[in-house]
């Protein structure tokens, strides 16, 4: 394991405890905040924290939060993430969470303690083989055995989940290596022996990806959160090109925010849960440009119907990305901003000239889509009128618009954070967290944490349903001890939204557990815990409660009673194709789309 | 791309630190993204380096041939990734214990055969013979194939390595 020579230090050095090199390590690797939660074989740590004031520590109340607060803290500023956890259940708890970074690429150093190394595989007191158990749920892991690797392996974890496609990695600690003396080794400016990810586009490709989208006659935009995990720069590389080009753009779930919302080349979010003018643009399109997407099963639908007609550029950072799930023309292995800088200089240099009336035609085309209006819903105002759930969405969009506040948006899992990504506008990258790949119910609210952690006068809410949030409920205690001024927007229909509706609208009807009974009383859960409780059942009570929600500098929780019946369209049925999508409640019988094929498909 | 689902079997090696779990890494990237492993081999090659050889005999649809790869050379510790099949001529070799028990004729016509096939043999017993063989995997089967009838007790077999032909390295 001999690293690239990184100085050797001096005989003179004084040699530190493990956990001071550790930490000595986390502070060059920038690290201002570490998410936690003490215990046996991390105590050494935990000392080492007690005595320094360089890095904050915030205790949250179970350790699947502390790695979506990581998360959180991550995705809102472009920084790793740090996580301490101590270990056997503290690991294993922690794993939900870095499963969630690992398909949502986001960076995260976890650090988790383990048994002396003397007793690892005897089966001790909170012992689990955690680099085991981790092994397919990090983007790498170590396990420390001697003290000279403590401060080496800290470099190289940082280096490692934050390049390339950036993941969470994680560094099991045995007690012993804690305790004893170690040298420290400040990080090494050699490239790494192994692990070199290739960011600059290949200039040929670049060239060939100008000429097809300059010929294109239909061209659209596919940007992920690649483009957001590639920097503010990159968004602006991709703003420029989508102007300049007078090309539309969708954008993946996790990509959201990494084109203006209010731009009108934006079609809005594709996939599953998509408007009718992306889905269709990018059914019908004849060049498609996908850069920093994965082609995931929620965004193509039937892979042999999916775009059937088009020619395809793929920009990513992970060459396994490319060709995994649809075959493309073009492959390119790049950082995304790297890339879009690229393609942006070629096409300013490049002089053919685009079919312009082509284009204006396809635009002809996408807004006789876009005027379908498919988000439309209705919302009555009369005696007894129940609040629609976009209705609460749409008033929270303009009321945190229009408080001024920077604001940021976590979600939980389900049918409300559909509605979130459908009616929430982002115009700039970074401030929007949710869980996209894994679907964790529960990330919401730990989320919002780590976001307001490290934007403590920022506007941050979590948009919740009433089953998802009780998934990690036990957050509100970190927030009343930081005083985090979060606030938890509830939309309850008393059920798992989504499953609700797939099983009306797949399996008869048949509500087989989905209804949550015995809820909490959310106002009092807030009053118990210092928080502000809130609650609005009439759509005359929604402005109320949001302005409030905004004002009121504590922890809020907002119950908004929803209309329970209410579904999540448009929708493309699982195994069904983009030009197969049910648009409202008068789609509902789905009766044709859905083969047995598809009923297999989550 | 071609979007053909024909299956294709290729040799691939791959260059990997010598630590431990780099093995897990790998096998569990096949088993838990579902691809075959029809035979996989490691030792270390470069001791000052610290560097193991893995040769990686798997098969697949072309796109699955080449997710592997992609999905090898992405882990951490490994170096280099070749796919020795669609890079050009190499050798394969693998070394198999073959033990055949028998007496009068069988045991004749074993020898025989192991003989031809160029076999050595490494234990004999009055009723037992353990042949070493090191062949192509085909030479192999076919050897143990005739062995069957012949008292065929036990294999034992390493799985290929493989090279490539010509002066170039990994």
């Amino acid at each position: 394991m001999s690293a690239p020579a990184p100085a050797a230090p001096s005989a003179t050095e004084a040699l530190q405890p493990g956990a001071e090199v550790l930490l000595r390590a986390l502070k060059d690797q920038g690290v201002d905040v570490i998410f936690g939660y003490p215990g046996g074989a991390v105590l050494p740590i935990y000392d080492a924290i007690f005595r320094q004031n360089a890095i904050r520590h915030i205790l949250v109340r179970h350790e699947q939060a502390a790695v979506h607060a990581a998360e959180g803290y991550a995705r809102s500023t472009g920084r790793v993430g740090v996580v301490l956890v101590t270990s056997g259940p503290g690991a294993t708890n922690a794993v939900t969470g870095l499963v969630d970074a690992l398909m949502d690429s986001i960076p995260v150093v976890c650090l988790t303690g383990q048994v002396p190394t003397h007793l690892i595989g005897n089966d001790a007191f909170q012992e689990a083989d955690t680099t085991g158990i981790t092994r397919p749920a990090t983007k790498h892991n170590y396990l420390v055995k001697r003290p000279q690797d403590v401060a080496r392996t800290v470099h190289e974890a940082f280096y490692v989940a934050r390049s390339g496609r950036p993941g969470p990695v994680l560094i099991d600690l045995p007690k012993d290596i804690l305790i004893g003396p170690a040298p420290y080794t400040p990080p090494s400016e050699a490239p790494h022996r192994s692990y070199r990810p290739q960011r600059d586009p290949d200039p040929a490709s670049i060239a060939r990806a100008v000429a097809m989208l300059k010929g294109a006659r239909r061209p659209i935009v596919y940007a992920g959160g690649g483009v957001i995990n590639a920097g503010p720069e990159a968004a602006a590389a991709l703003a420029d090109f989508v102007r300049h080009a007078g090309i539309p753009i969708t954008n993946t779930l996790m990509g959201l925010g990494s084109f203006p919302a209010s731009d009108p080349h934006f079609l809005g979010m594709l996939g599953m849960h998509g408007t009718v003018e992306a889905n269709l643009a990018m059914h019908d399109c004849d060049v498609m440009l996908a850069v920093g997407a994965r082609f995931d099963d929620r965004v193509t639908g039937r892979l042999d119907a999916f775009s059937p007609g088009s020619r395809k550029i793929h920009i990513d950072i992970d060459p396994s990305s490319l060709n995994k799930n649809v075959p493309v023309e073009l492959a390119m292995v790049a950082d995304a901003g790297r890339a879009l800088a690229a393609l942006n200089a070629a096409w300013r240099a490049d002089e053919t000239k685009q079919d312009r009336s082509a284009l204006a035609a396809w635009w002809e085309k996408i807004e006789a889509w876009r005027a379908t209006k498919c988000l439309a819903y209705n919302q009555a105002h009369g005696a007894g009128a129940l609040i629609k759930p976009q209705y609460a969405i749409e008033r929270l969009r303009e009321l945190t618009a229009a408080s001024g506040r920077d604001c940021f948006i976590t979600t939980e899992v389900g049918q409300h954070q559909m509605w979130a990504a459908q009616f929430l506008h982002f115009d700039r990258p970074n401030h929007w967290m949710t869980s996209g790949g894994l679907g964790t119910m529960g990330y919401g609210l730990p989320a919002a944490m780590g976001v307001q952690i490290a934007h403590p006068d920022a506007l941050v809410i979590d948009v919740a349903g009433e089953a998802s949030i009780l998934m990690n409920i036990q957050e509100l205690g970190t927030l009343a001890q930081y005083r985090l001024p979060v606030k938890v927007f509830i939309l309850n229909n008393e059920y798992m939204g989504m499953v609700r509706q797939w099983q009306e609208l797949l399996h008869g009807g048949r509500y087989s557990e989905s209804y949550t009974a015995s809820l909490p009383d959310f106002v009092k859960l807030a009053e118990a815990f210092g928080a502000v409780g809130l609650r609005a059942s009439r759509p005359d009570e929604v402005d109320r409660v949001i302005k409030e929600m905004i004002d009121v500098d504590k922890p809020v929780i907002v119950d908004v009673v929803v209309d329970q019946t209410e579904n999540c369209f448009p929708m493309i049925p699982s195994g069904a194709a983009h030009n197969e999508m049910l648009l409202g409640p008068q789609d509902k019988q789905v009766e044709g789309p859905v083969s047995e094929e598809g009923m297999v498909l989550v | 791309m071609s979007g053909t689902s024909a299956i294709e079997k290729h040799t691939i090696a791959v260059l990997v630190d010598n630590e431990p779990g780099v093995l897990a890494r790998v096998i569990g990237l096949f088993s838990g993204r579902g691809y075959n492993i029809e035979s996989l081999t490691v030792a270390e090659v470069d001791a000052r380096e610290a560097l193991s050889r893995i040769t990686v005999v798997t098969s697949g649809t072309r796109m699955i041939i080449e997710q592997i790869k992609a999905q090898l050379d992405r882990l951490v510790p490994v170096h280099k990734v070749r796919d020795l099949t669609d890079e050009g001529p190499y050798v394969s070799r693998e070394l198999a214990l073959i033990k055949v028990a028998g007496t009068g004729e069988h045991r004749v016509e074993s020898l025989r055969i192991a003989d031809v096939f160029r076999a050595r043999v490494v234990d004999s017993t009055n009723e037992s013979f353990t042949f070493e063989m090191t062949g192509s995997s085909d030479k192999l089967d076919a050897f143990i194939r005739l062995m069957e009838p012949l008292g065929l007790v036990d294999v034992c077999r390493t799985g290929a390595v493989a090279i490539a032909r010509g002066a170039g390295g990994l």
